[in-house]
């Protein structure tokens, strides 16, 4: 006998995700779900970022990491409410996570949360959390090929951070070439490059977020 | 990579309706995944058999339908076929376009005995 179904695999990710975006549009809470590789630069780039908006934002960060604690305890000393999520081997964060790791949080005296997914290109991508925006970053060593790589988690993100645009002399970087290939991808998205650690082209992308912040508000 | 949490999460939702089903056994799982995810055939393939022994769907087919990418211009509003890579219109060149198929992960149906089915293969062979 056939029986039909007609239903997402991924059912039970995406329901919890659409309660995640109900109880963060409630709260008027701004979520930002950041995907990248190992060692791009993420952590960098959330306290970048918090150091450009936390005069005029409550900001917490969600750690995702496969195992320890060190990069929720990097936030946390800069005293910012940070919880981290050891996924015990997951390739990506799922909305559950997301779902337990919020309820530790005081969603109402937020204004942004910083998701840090697991470092990884490919999975993540798959997987809505109920954030309401994705952002990119590759950093300048992993090389200027990586769109025509992976181009899902180009094309879902809504706008992308270059990172380490200081290291683009000793790097064969090609950045028209790169530009041009996020841009065949993700015409809409725009591109930010930065330096995270110098501060370098941070206060470009912080207008842009805080653009996306107030309009929830 | 992930394959396996997306194929434990089909096995999951094929077990239940199964059962709601009173069925024995399953003997066939169709799924439609579109190109622009990160899902690999060969990969939820292998997932699949791995994960479904000792289970109701040991040994059942896996049938994947691979979707491909279609997008609309949010100019001329030309809906066309592409690659992962290029979605600009080919009718009006405008790279401002929505995808709107390449992005499915969806459960379509599956195959299953009941215990019925035997009975009435039995009953009418003996008629």
């Amino acid at each position: 006998m056939e029986i039909d179904l007609k239903q997402p695999i991924l059912k039970k990710n995406d329901t919890l995700a659409e309660r995640n975006r109900a109880l963060f549009a409630e709260k008027k809470v701004f979520v930002l779900n950041i995907l990248a590789s190992p060692g791009s630069g993420k952590t960098s780039t959330i306290l970048a970022t918090i150091e450009a908006l936390r005069d005029e934002f409550n900001i917490a960060v969600i750690e995702g990491d496969i195992a320890s604690s060190v990069d929720s305890e990097r936030i946390k000393a800069q005293g910012i409410p940070a919880v981290q999520i050891n996924t015990g081997g997951a390739c990506h964060l799922e909305s559950d996570m997301i779902r337990r790791a919020v309820e530790v949080l005081d969603l109402d005296d937020l204004d942004l949360v910083l998701l840090e997914n697991v470092g990884n290109l490919v999975c993540p991508t798959d997987f809505d959390l109920g954030e309401n925006a994705k952002v990119m970053i590759l950093s300048v060593p992993e090389g200027d090929d990586k769109p025509l790589k992976y181009p899902g988690v180009f094309q879902v993100a809504q706008a992308v951070i270059l990172n380490k645009v200081d290291t683009m002399p000793v790097f064969n970087f090609n950045r028209e070439a790169f530009d041009a290939e996020v841009n065949q991808l993700n015409p809409a998205a725009p591109i930010f490059p930065i330096a995270a650690t110098t501060g370098e082209g941070v206060e470009a992308w912080a207008t842009w977020l805080r653009d996306q912040i107030l309009a929830i508000q | 990579m992930h394959e396996m949490g997306i194929m434990a999460g089909v096995l999951d939702s094929v077990c239940a309706a199964a059962k709601d089903a009173g069925a024995t056994k399953v003997t066939s799982v169709s799924l439609s995944i579109g190109r622009m995810t990160e899902a690999i055939e060969d990969v939820l393939v292998f997932a699949w058999e791995a994960l479904s022994e000792g289970t109701m769907c040991e040994g059942a087919t896996l049938q994947v339908t691979m979707v491909e990418p279609r997008s609309r211009c949010l100019e001329c509003g030309h809906e066309f076929e592409h690659d992962r890579f290029h979605r600009t219109c080919p009718a009006c060149d405008n790279p401002l376009t929505e995808l709107i198929a390449g992005r499915e992960m969806q459960l379509d149906s599956i195959e299953v005995d009941l215990p019925d089915d035997e009975g009435e293969t039995a009953a009418g062979a003996g008629e």
